[in-house]
């Protein structure tokens, strides 16, 4: 979970080859058409991102799709396929789900839930994973998210529905199955918004934050000795070339400096894990390995 | 050779523009910034935002929420050392008051106004987060823009899963309430099943297996009351729709160089295409340059005598990081330029931006003139 643009799939993706490096069979799920890691991960394959695909020896990706997360759904309550396509036909039930407020993301975290099963109780398949990863949706989405199956149960009051949803989120809430990981950069936005999630998961689900991944931190490369030298040679220096390194060097430090003000901060609401900036501009699965060694260490 | 683009010359005329882009890209902080150099200019701007970071909003003394416009105080301006000839105005947008107010318009009398606004399904409807926040977005934007008083309306779209969503949202959305025939469908004594069908008696008892009784009762209480609406909510979202395929209306994209945000930008500028709607440029945020001289391995090699080598190794090591970033963004910019549509570059500055100086700092860029 995190504010958009923080590296929320690339932590998932991370996270996943870490936990497939202990020996692990591990899903990744990514939400709302988003295919991200698995554009980084499947290096341009073209299968379909909403099938579960192993896409790195031990490590599976799919993207959801509340749509086929209800069929299969349906398929496994009726005890039919006739009354299943009856009732997939019928228009009155394609508005339904359409439209109905809380309805894709009800289906949506419900198929995670059912991918984390043993026993899948939607589909067939055979597959069994030891950690489910969730690449969630921005922090206001993401909460709505994981108290969908609450809200819709309340709205349902009394019938399947309503039972089903209360075993999801039951199973949400405890911290046994369930671990929510925060990534913020450290900036005055995204930190803001963390604490602020870190807040509402405690009043609304009663969870607290397993851990805050700080994301692309500057390297600690300049300490304020070198700062010092740097500036008293600045005037110093003859050529512009010099003074451009310069400027870069002392600019840098100062955002390290500053990153390192916001760090404190989100160190108040749960145990942090840095990450460092990675300067190459496209994540491949080389720059995501080295990050999920990085994560693998402080774990 | 091609002028440096300019929102002042790209917005000329402008009387509605849409941010819009990827979360964390900086949607926010450019719509505001973009609101007070109009502002500047003489225009008298509103800008239209969800949830602003509270020191920006701090900065511009609103209160957290409320669904009124409110003029930012001039002195505020002179604080910070920005000359302003219009007027800046700000609105934070609170979805459910917003929906509250459309029902309380559209109701035909108090009992189905408060047998809407008691109804559990509009509760959820009204609150979710998904949805009733791009709809409301742009009910208010064509409030205002209809109620007239200013120049300019600058709307910040919604964070979003999807960038898309702020315009399918309130069709989806639209979809559901309109859903007349399921009305009639869900009405005590289902009159209305022959309109579906043989087989729809046996889905409906299959649905009410599933979904029980009382969400179908809610459900069919919620589209009865909205019936009465529904024309006036359709009406509505027509003339949202002409309004934002007007001449007047201009769409940016905010974008930062950043692979998962630029591949969302040509998402977002081919929906808007495929939906008729121009799209007048891009707002590339906090790229890096390139310095224009020394490679890396001539910095450490002149710096050396003067600080040590182990130093100038690592500035050499912190300039060619900063490269690396600095040629991929070329790359993406003259990518995002490429069918002739403008993009506006601001860099990475080395102050956030949470005030007004900083928004001025940003509109060094946006509006360099």
């Amino acid at each position: 979970m995190g504010k958009g643009g923080t590296g929320k799939s690339t932590v998932a993706a991370a996270l996943g080859l870490a936990a497939v490096r202990t020996g692990r069979r591990v899903l990744i799920c990514e939400i709302a058409g988003r295919r991200q890691v698995w554009d980084a991960l499947a290096g341009g394959a073209a299968a379909d991102p909403y099938t579960e695909t192993e896409l790195v020896p031990g490590l599976h990706a799919v993207s959801i799709d509340p749509e086929s997360a209800l069929e299969e759904y349906l398929r496994s309550q009726l005890p039919s396929r006739a009354l299943f396509e009856l009732l997939r036909r019928s228009r009155m039930f394609q508005y339904l789900v359409a439209a109905a407020p809380g309805a894709r993301e009800l289906l949506t975290i419900g198929k995670v839930w059912e991918t984390a099963q043993l026993d899948r109780p939607w589909t067939e398949a055979e597959r069994r994973y030891d950690l489910v990863v969730v690449d969630a949706p921005a922090t206001g989405h993401g909460l709505a998210l994981l108290n969908a199956p609450r809200t819709f149960g309340e709205i349902a009051r009394v019938g399947r529905i309503r039972r089903q949803a209360g075993k999801i989120d039951s199973f949400l809430r405890d911290r046994q199955n369930c671990g929510v990981i925060a990534v913020s950069l450290c900036e005055e936005l995204p930190v803001s918004e963390t604490v602020e999630f870190a807040q509402r998961l405690r009043e609304e689900m009663a969870l607290e934050l397993e851990l805050i991944v700080a994301n692309a931190l500057l390297p600690d490369r300049f300490g304020e000795q070198d700062a010092a030298a740097l500036r008293s040679v600045d005037g110093a220096a003859r050529s512009p070339i010099a003074r451009n390194g310069i400027s870069a060097a002392l600019r840098e430090h100062s955002r390290a400096g500053a990153q390192r003000a916001h760090l404190s901060r989100l160190a108040e609401h749960g145990p942090i894990t840095e990450l460092p900036q990675v300067f190459a501009p496209e994540l491949g699965l080389v720059e995501l390995t080295f990050l999920s060694e990085v994560l693998e260490r402080a774990l | 050779m091609r002028g440096r683009p300019d929102l002042s010359v790209l917005l000329d005329g402008v009387e509605v523009c849409v941010c819009a882009g990827s979360g964390g890209v900086g949607k926010t902080t450019t719509a505001a910034a973009i609101a007070l150099g109009l502002a500047v200019s003489g225009k008298r701007v509103a800008v239209i935002t969800i949830d602003p970071a509270r020191r920006l909003a701090d900065s511009l003394g609103l209160p957290q929420l409320g669904n009124a416009e409110l003029r930012v105080d001039p002195a505020r301006f002179a604080q910070a050392g920005v000359a302003v000839e219009g007027e800046l105005w700000a609105l934070m947008l609170d979805p459910k008051q917003t929906f509250d107010g459309v029902v309380e318009r559209y109701a035909p009398d108090a009992a189905s106004r408060e047998a809407i606004l008691s109804n559990p399904i509009y509760k959820q409807l009204s609150s979710a987060v998904a949805g009733s926040q791009e709809y409301m977005a742009m009910e208010r934007l064509y409030e205002l823009h209809e109620r007239g008083g200013f120049d300019v309306l600058v709307l910040d779209t919604p964070p979003a899963n999807n960038a898309l969503d702020f315009l399918d949202a309130p069709g989806r959305l639209l979809r559901f309430i309109d859903s007349r025939s399921l009305q009639i469908f869900l009405a005590p004594g289902r009159t209305g099943l022959r309109v579906f069908g043989a087989g729809a008696g046996v889905a409906m008892s299959v649905l009410e297996r599933i979904t029980g009784i009382d969400l179908l009762r809610d459900l069919s209480d919620f589209f009865r009351s909205f019936g009465s609406m529904i024309d006036g909510f359709q009406d509505r979202a027509q003339h949202v729709n002409d309004l934002l395929r007007d001449q007047r209306t201009s769409f940016l994209l905010v974008t930062t160089p950043r692979s998962g945000a630029v591949e969302e930008a040509f998402e977002l500028r081919a929906a808007l295409a495929e939906r008729g709607i121009a799209f007048s440029g891009t707002i590339a945020n906090r790229t890096v340059e390139r310095s224009a001289s020394g490679s890396p391995d001539e910095v450490a090699g002149e710096l050396a005598p003067l600080v040590g080598a182990d130093l100038a190794a690592r500035v050499g090591a912190a300039l060619a990081d900063q490269w690396a970033l600095g040629e991929h963004d070329r790359a993406t910019l003259e990518r995002l330029g490429e069918d002739g549509f403008p993009v506006i570059e601001v860099p990475h500055l080395d102050q956030e931006v949470h005030d007004i100086a900083g928004l001025a700092a940003v509109n060094r860029y946006l509006f360099p003139d």
